[in-house]
């Protein structure tokens, strides 16, 4: 590659503006709020962690992984998600805390994707972890509170689509019984989202047609609770029945929190198999492509960590919910403070007290005509509303300080 | 993605958007037949609730994965060499094709193999798959050349029914897979506008005797 110019920046990594880190601010505040208000307590990590400890544990593929070398020669990644650095937390620092626990985040991660997709190698996310609870209610919790941090950022249409991966695992288990190799060639095509080769590959099956029709009527299993009714007469796997009897109790405690028109379930919505274990959800808004959400239960993660638990979480994409939400309500009044030389302390001082009452203020030392001039444009921004110009930027009000007069303003 | 339930369609120009306008047609899908040969970028089908763009076919998985068009049909050597992240939902059976190595019939193997192609990636993982390190060359157009004048021993390319190649003495050496136009969607959409594709699905499945 050539060098670099001086305005470039690595591929797939952002500067934020102060507009838009406002409205980043904003959602984040609220969500961490909402989740404070769950019971949640927010925790921090670091950027950087071992790749042997985090970066293996983590459902990252290797090779989206950042990896770096310490001087000691240890590999080191950048978390590529929060979930695996709170495994290790739980699992250390906090390995003496009762069962269940709450925790929030917010961070940046980092992934190394490729140029295109709509997909940042360095973005936001806030999220929760709930450590210890394997029951339906547990599930629901993260749902719920999903929900309400959607709500909370200002996400003003959404949808959730909740799976379980226990369902699909049983299914396959039951019409191949011991065929590995073509149970991992139809989840990999669910995975990849490629419903043609899923139903191709059903067709080269040495099954019944009965079977096989079975088999391709998942893909249409997708609905309200009704859908569980129907994917329990599917399979007598006691797999693939205590996976859908879960989340029918997950139904149950949705529709006593009152959401259940935000989520539908889809049986063929699977998360990586070699790391969800359960409940898998994700969160889609209109106006925008890609997920604004994801989560599940991934009860074989915390034993990596030496303390073996059961666990769900989900975590909001917070960079992409700055493409979706509202602009932040206009910013609030800017106050210029302009003294000449000799008044310096009393401006500064009034500048201060202007700030302790919540005032945005900022001070400029000032000539004598170029107070004049602020006064003059005062008055006239005074009567047709237009503010204060100084140096490019607009000040709603003013205090003036000229040498030998008390504050003019 | 709009919310209005409007279904944007990202259909791709030329050889394919003949055969799959046949298929809305006659899936009961009100698409005037003067569409065809017009030269709007956008065309809205208020009867139909859906709006086409037209899309060079390359680029149509790109629109979809980016949800600015909810649905789109493409060629499944689109799909295999773009790899973008979509739901392929139907096999549309159009546009039949194979994708197949080519060269010359007195082919032997060279020292340093080089193959020509529009479909770098395929390509390269196809020959990795056999256990060939080859040189794979992009190019855009003609792949046919590479062979004749020597930049290639051998093209990976589309073959439909084989006429270029005879009339420019090539043959078909080994075929890496079928290829048809697929309907995919947005990863989105495919959620928030369910009932709308899932019954898209359903009335161009009845018309191509595909289950879905």
């Amino acid at each position: 590659m050539t060098k670099p110019k001086v305005f470039e920046k690595p591929t797939g990594v952002k500067d934020y503006l102060p507009h838009a880190v406002a409205k980043l601010r904003r959602i984040e505040r609220s969500v961490l709020e909402c989740m404070r208000l769950w019971g949640y307590e927010q925790i921090i990590t670091p950027a950087l962690e071992y790749y042997d400890t985090v970066g293996m544990a983590s459902s990252t593929s290797d090779q989206k992984l950042f990896k770096l070398l310490d001087r000691r020669g240890t590999s080191i990644v950048l978390r590529s998600d929060m979930t695996a650095p709170i495994a290790r937390v739980v699992g250390s620092l906090l390995k003496d805390e009762a069962f269940p626990i709450r925790l929030s985040y917010h961070g940046n991660v980092f992934r190394a994707f490729e140029e295109e997709g709509g997909r940042d190698s360095e973005f936001y996310q806030t999220g929760v972890e709930l450590v210890g609870d394997a029951s339906p209610e547990a599930d629901a919790e993260m749902i719920a509170l999903a929900v309400a941090s959607l709500k909370a950022a200002g996400v003003p249409a959404f949808k959730i689509a909740m799976g379980h991966v226990g369902f699909l695992n049983g299914l396959f288990e039951e019409t191949l019984p011991g065929l590995v190799g073509e149970q991992e060639t139809l989840k990999a095509c669910l995975l990849q989202r490629d419903h043609v080769g899923y139903r191709d590959a059903i067709r080269k099956l040495s099954l019944d047609a009965a079977w096989k029709r079975e088999l391709e009527d998942i893909l249409r299993l997708r609905g309200g609770q009704e859908v569980c009714a129907q994917a329990l007469e599917l399979s007598s796997n006691e797999g693939a029945r205590a996976a859908i009897r879960h989340l029918c109790d997950v139904w149950d405690v949705l529709e006593a929190y009152g959401i259940q028109e935000h989520v539908l379930i889809d049986l063929t919505m699977i998360g990586d198999f070699s790391y969800y274990t359960g409940m898998t959800f994700e969160g889609y808004a209109s106006h925008l492509g890609f997920p604004v959400c994801s989560g599940g239960r991934y009860d074989n993660l915390l034993s990596q960590f030496g303390r073996p638990a059961h666990a769900t979480g989900f975590a909001l994409k917070t960079t992409r919910i700055l493409e979706v939400v509202e602009d932040a309500a206009e910013e609030r009044e800017r106050t210029l403070v302009a003294y000449e030389g000799p008044q310096r302390q009393a401006a500064l001082a009034k500048a201060n007290r202007l700030r302790e009452q919540g005032e945005i203020v900022v001070t400029a030392l000032v000539s004598a005509s170029e107070l004049e001039e602020l006064r003059a444009s005062h008055q006239e921004g005074h009567a047709s509303g237009s503010g204060i110009s100084y140096r490019g930027r607009t000040y709603e009000k003013l205090v003036s300080f000229e040498d030998g007069k008390d504050d003019l303003a | 993605m709009t919310d209005s339930g409007t279904l944007k369609v990202a259909m791709p120009k030329g050889r394919i958007y003949k055969q799959a306008s046949k298929l809305f047609r006659q899936a009961g899908l009100p698409i005037p037949e003067d569409f065809d040969d017009s030269r709007k970028l956008i065309i809205p089908v208020p009867e139909a609730n859906m709006e086409f763009i037209m899309a060079k076919p390359v680029d149509v998985p790109t629109y979809v994965e980016y949800g600015v068009a909810d649905i789109g049909i493409v060629g499944k050597d689109v799909l295999m060499e773009e790899n973008k992240d979509v739901y392929e939902l139907l096999d549309l059976g159009i546009a039949k094709c194979r994708m197949s190595v080519i060269g010359l019939p007195d082919w032997k193997p060279v020292i340093h193999p080089r193959v020509a192609t529009k479909y770098a990636n395929v390509a390269s993982q196809y020959f990795r798959e056999q256990g060939q390190q080859v040189e794979v060359i992009k190019l855009n157009g003609s792949i046919e050349l590479a062979p004749l004048i020597g930049l290639a021993d051998r093209i990976v390319d589309m073959v439909e029914t084989g006429q270029t190649l005879k009339e420019n003495g090539l043959v078909e050496m080994e075929t890496l897979f079928q290829v048809t136009s697929r309907l995919i969607a947005n990863r989105v959409s495919y959620r928030l506008k369910n009932s709308a594709i899932q019954e898209l699905c359903d009335r161009l499945g009845a018309i191509i005797g595909a289950p879905v």
